[in-house]
């Protein structure tokens, strides 16, 4: 298995101190007879006050697990995360319930995340009494109030009868976010919190996000398999495959400059406004993927050997580790020096590359 | 693009003109799909792009003649002209017997979460069977080796034929679906979402998939998506619908490069680059009208950035955007010329990293 990361600056890191730390987190989960998903390997990250912080992968790379892991919702099976450099425990209920006033979690399908049948006030007036404390009818009324504004669902008035059909999915998900600040959280985890929204709004969507980060010091954890919204949106980008994270570092560079051939592939076929047309009538390359997970298993070597274009015998063999690639990032390859030489002569150089 | 025997073959595949369909509901009307004018031709592929709850998969199934009460053809005319046909047939008259030797054989549909649409208790070869013995008079045997080379078109491995659908990965099951609407080798394929709920990686396998099919079996498309970045790739002319509106048609490159419609102008500038400098985007504040009650004017007036009071009262209408004769690329906005400034957008762009 992978060693211990290098010391790398994370980008996230400039914004604030460290709110919650995840160091070699792995979760194994048993398919039966022997057989083991390894569904997340060795990922250690950061979360920065006021950062935003992206986990990028596609379905099945164990991003989401990730996130269950630092929600306390999933156990991780072998790993420690830290929350404000306290070691977290989620063992008792009571310890559970404090934990969650901390670390809040949004998920990605607003349409099955709300209760059918109950209305918005519903939805806000349980974290509010059971996170803040908040006993009386009017106190309670006045946070959920604020909470609507926040969120930008205004006239709140007008919200917080509604029941979550006759909200737009854009509606919904704000209640969503309303929801998980109701706690109050320091941390909030972002499960592909835009990706069943419409395009014309998830813009809108994320500078919400955005902006509440910024008012509330938020740490953001945002997942997504969009890494161009990444590059816009997020502070450091962790790009994930198989369990592992094979790349990471400051977005910008990580998008423009992507050192791993993972990444690179995921750059590629991002569709892009600045080049339509260019690619897919002129027929690309197939990237199919591999019938079976790599994750499953035993096999060693790395998990992308089966894809990538550079693959050689030394990665069929062994395992890569994330090598520091300057200051800020660092890359799971062991072809490093054939899939981004320019990053390497950098590093030779004693330097930044950016 | 154009195939090589669009020339002898003039008629467009489908054409759909002066459509509408409405919900009824006890208040009142809701008009899903308000007067559209689209054509299919032979060899193209036509996208169609908008929002939820804008009228898309509205209009393709209600042209298709698939949808049931509440909803309601209020208007319009649908014909379908294939090469196979002699005399082209209108749908909105046919019968249910001639409709049901139209669909699948000369119109298929590749459903909108197609990965859930296969049987779950039945194998792919039973289920691309059940498909082909049900349009075609052949035997069992046949229909099986037919199924073998539908999944080779889509590069799906023959020993695949006796998985169930549980087995099958996202994008295989989404190519399997691919292969079904193929299967008895159609004229035009509606295509509704086939790629939303896949990665991009596979979603971009599969696009060039149909690029390539679209190809090598000459067959027209009308693609339906919310993803109009995806288009600007894929069609050959796109069309952009808001609020049961066609609000404007036009060539990818036109509507890449001239985009005319304001709300047009919005996807487009909705999605984050991965390319090039950093821009600022604004996509499109509000949401979509409520149709029940639709407002006067142009629907996209209360999200527009360029709206004036002159827009409540205007002729919504397809109208072209260059010479009056070229119909190549119209628009239903008549204030806002390709390359017009912006005004400021309103919006607060998601560039979020500004400060640092």
């Amino acid at each position: 298995m992978s060693a211990t990361a290098p010391e790398i600056e994370s980008a996230a890191a400039a914004r604030g101190p460290l709110a919650m730390e995840a160091v070699e987190l792995s979760k194994d989960f048993s398919l039966g007879r022997r057989s083991t998903l390894h569904a997340v390997r060795a990922v250690s990250l950061g979360l920065y006050c006021g950062a935003v912080v992206a986990l990028v992968g596609e379905s099945g790379s164990g991003k989401s697990t990730v996130a269950r892991m630092l929600a306390g919702q999933e156990r991780p099976t072998s790993g420690t995360i830290r929350l404000a450099g306290q070691a977290v425990d989620v063992s008792t209920r009571r310890a559970f319930r404090a934990y969650k006033s901390r670390v809040q979690m949004v998920f990605q399908d607003p349409f099955s995340s709300l209760n059918p049948v109950h209305t918005v006030r519903y939805h806000l007036d349980r974290p509010v009494r059971l996170h803040q404390g908040r006993t009386s009818r009017a106190e309670v009324d006045t946070e959920i109030t604020a909470l609507l504004t926040q969120v930008r669902l205004t006239p709140p008035d007008k919200f917080v009868g509604k029941y979550p059909h006759e909200l737009s999915g854009g509606q919904r998900q704000r209640v969503a976010f309303a929801r998980a600040l109701a706690a109050r959280p320091d941390v909030l985890l972002a499960d592909e919190p835009v990706s069943m929204l419409d395009v014309s709004i998830r813009l809108e969507m994320l500078s919400l996000l955005d902006d509440l980060r910024q008012r509330l010091n938020l740490a953001l954890l945002y997942i997504t398999h969009d890494i161009a919204s990444a590059r816009y949106f997020a502070d450091e980008v962790l790009v994930m495959y198989a369990g592992q994270i094979v790349e990471r570092g400051p977005a910008e560079q990580v998008t423009q400059h992507p050192a791993h051939p993972y990444t690179q592939l995921l750059v590629a076929s991002a569709p892009d406004p600045d080049r339509f047309g260019a690619t897919l009538r002129a027929g690309g390359a197939r990237t199919e993927a591999p019938e079976q997970s790599a994750a499953v298993t035993s096999a060693t070597g790395c998990p992308f050997s089966i894809r990538c274009p550079l693959a050689d015998d030394h990665c069929r063999a062994e395992d890569p580790i994330l090598q520091r690639v300057s200051e800020s990032r660092a890359a799971a390859c062991w072809r490093l020096d054939a899939a981004a030489p320019e990053l390497l002569t950098g590093r030779q150089g004693g330097g930044d590359t950016n | 693009m154009t195939a090589p025997n669009s020339a002898s073959w003039p008629d467009p595949v489908l054409a759909i003109s002066d459509f509408s369909v409405a919900y009824r509901t006890d208040g009142g009307d809701v008009q899903a799909v308000n007067h559209v004018d689209l054509t299919v031709r032979t060899g193209e592929v036509v996208g169609l792009a908008g929002e939820s709850g804008s009228g898309k998969s509205t209009l393709a199934y209600g042209a298709c003649r698939l949808l049931r009460a509440p909803a309601l053809i209020t208007s319009g005319s649908v014909r379908y002209h294939g090469r196979r046909v002699q005399y082209p047939a209108e749908l909105t008259q046919l019968q249910p017997r001639e409709l049901q030797r139209l669909r699948w054989r000369e119109i298929a549909i590749v459903f909108q979460s197609a990965m859930n649409a296969l049987n779950p208790v039945l194998s792919v070869r039973d289920q691309f069977v059940d498909v082909i013995r049900a349009h075609l008079q052949v035997s069992t045997a046949d229909a099986r080796d037919r199924a073998a080379t539908l999944l080779d078109l889509v590069s799906i491995p023959r020993a695949r034929l006796r998985s169930y659908p549980h087995e099958l990965s996202g994008g295989m099951r989404q190519r399997v679906m691919i292969a079904m609407a193929l299967a008895t080798d159609p004229e035009i394929v509606i295509m509704d979402e086939p790629t939303t709920a896949l990665d991009v990686v596979v979603q971009r396998d599969i696009l060039a998939q149909v690029v390539e099919l679209k190809e090598r079996l000459g067959l027209s498309i009308l693609f339906i998506t919310h993803d109009i970045s995806l288009l600007l790739e894929l069609a050959d002319r796109i069309a952009v619908m808001y609020a049961g509106r066609l609000v404007e048609v036009g060539t990818a490159e036109q509507i890449q490069h001239e985009p005319a419609h304001p709300y047009t102008r919005g996807l487009l500038n909705s999605f984050p680059s991965l390319h090039g400098p950093r821009r600022s985007l604004t996509g499109i504040p509000g949401s979509p009208p409520d149709l029940l009650n639709p407002p006067p004017g142009c629907p996209f007036l209360p999200r527009c950035s360029y709206g004036t009071p002159d827009c409540e009262r205007i002729d919504v209408s397809l109208a072209p955007v260059g010479s009056a004769v070229d119909r190549s690329h119209v628009t239903a906005c008549p204030f806002v010329l390709p390359g017009a400034a912006r005004p400021e957008p309103a919006a607060v762009p998601a560039g979020p990293r500004e400060e640092s």
